[in-house]
């Protein structure tokens, strides 16, 4: 039985205490990494992380990239989407393909 | 290019030329894999983004609620409301296999959602907007986690592909040419040595000719 996590600043995760996931509120770079870090070690097979978080710890999220679980998924905070997500899809489809063949429309 | 450095052999020669039809089926069925991956990734990255676009501006719509209900009451007190959830997600994962890349399938269930309404609240003490948004967060959950699941799988596969092509590149511009000029080195030189034999076997012969007709030269002439 796995568990879903979020890390993030408080006003964007408290909500998602509600429907059942278990919050890890993370306000700089040492606190967010650590929450990754031991929601990866425990059961969390899917952690979401808020941008601004997600901005802080890079390398850490990228550790997760190519292992199977747990899947880190990168969502908007409450201050409103800064593209982060969309940016990590694109750098997918540029590994894979080799440029980027997507959103070029879009740009 | 590396140069193979072998005895130019037939023994040699055999070996390499076995290396190099392995190294070919090898570069086809890679090429064939990656393909495949390549058409498998695209219709998942597809609707990844398109996830992503739907998700993201549904969890805005969420979070303005929310703004909303923490506006209008105290934060301690919307602490308290969503501090103890009735229900618990219970997500279960199996895995798929996309041309063997192990990708995961996340399966989810809502522990306690038939308990009453869900909501782990009293109303007397929240306002509407918490409610609102708490609605159209569960309403969130599956799209949440079927994002999670594609994105994962997007990630994945993109890695596999990039390692297919570099074993793909590598095979194509690096192992088989330089198979082939090790051949083709081989079996120059050995023809070299055939045609060095040849005219070693003339130059011998035509020696030999050469003492048989002195030697008749002399006996005609002693006597």
């Amino acid at each position: 039985m796995y568990k879903i996590g979020v890390i993030g600043d408080k006003d964007s995760v408290l909500g998602f205490m509600a429907v059942g996931f278990t919050v890890f509120v993370a306000d700089d770079a040492a606190a967010a990494a650590s929450a990754l870090r031991s929601a990866a070690r425990d059961e969390y097979a899917v952690i979401f992380i808020t941008e601004p978080a997600a901005k802080l710890i890079p390398d850490e999220i990228a550790r997760y990239r190519s292992t199977p679980l747990p899947a880190v998924i990168v969502i908007p905070s409450k201050a409103g989407s800064e593209g982060l997500g969309m940016t990590s899809i694109k750098k997918s489809v540029e590994r894979a393909i080799g440029a980027d063949i997507l959103f070029k429309e879009s740009n | 290019m590396a140069e193979i450095k072998v005895n130019p052999n037939r023994m040699e020669l055999r070996k390499l030329k076995d290396r190099l039809s392995t190294a070919r089926r090898g570069h086809k069925l890679l090429k064939d894999k990656r393909d495949e991956l390549m058409r498998q990734f695209l219709d998942i990255v597809r609707e990844n983004k398109a996830l992503r676009e739907s998700v993201e501006a549904r969890l805005a719509e969420v979070h303005r609620s929310f703004t909303v209900a923490a506006a209008v009451s105290s934060p301690r007190m919307l602490e308290e409301a969503l501090m103890l959830p009735k229900k618990e997600v219970a997500l279960q994962t199996g895995s798929r296999s996309i041309m063997s890349v192990a990708v995961p399938v996340f399966k989810f269930d809502i522990v306690g959602s038939d308990s009453s309404d869900g909501y782990n609240y009293g109303f007397a003490f929240t306002s509407g907007e918490l409610d609102s948004a708490l609605a159209s967060l569960s309403e969130l959950l599956p799209d949440l986690i079927r994002l999670a699941e594609t994105e994962k799988t997007a990630q994945l596969l993109a890695d596999e592909i990039e390692k297919t092509r570099r074993r793909v590149n590598a095979l194509e511009y690096t192992m088989i040419p330089s198979l082939e000029e090790a051949i083709k080195r081989i079996s120059m030189k050995l023809s070299e040595n055939e045609r060095a034999n040849t005219t070693r076997l003339m130059k011998v012969k035509d020696m030999m000719l050469q003492r048989a007709i002195l030697e008749r030269h002399g006996a005609e002439s002693e006597a």
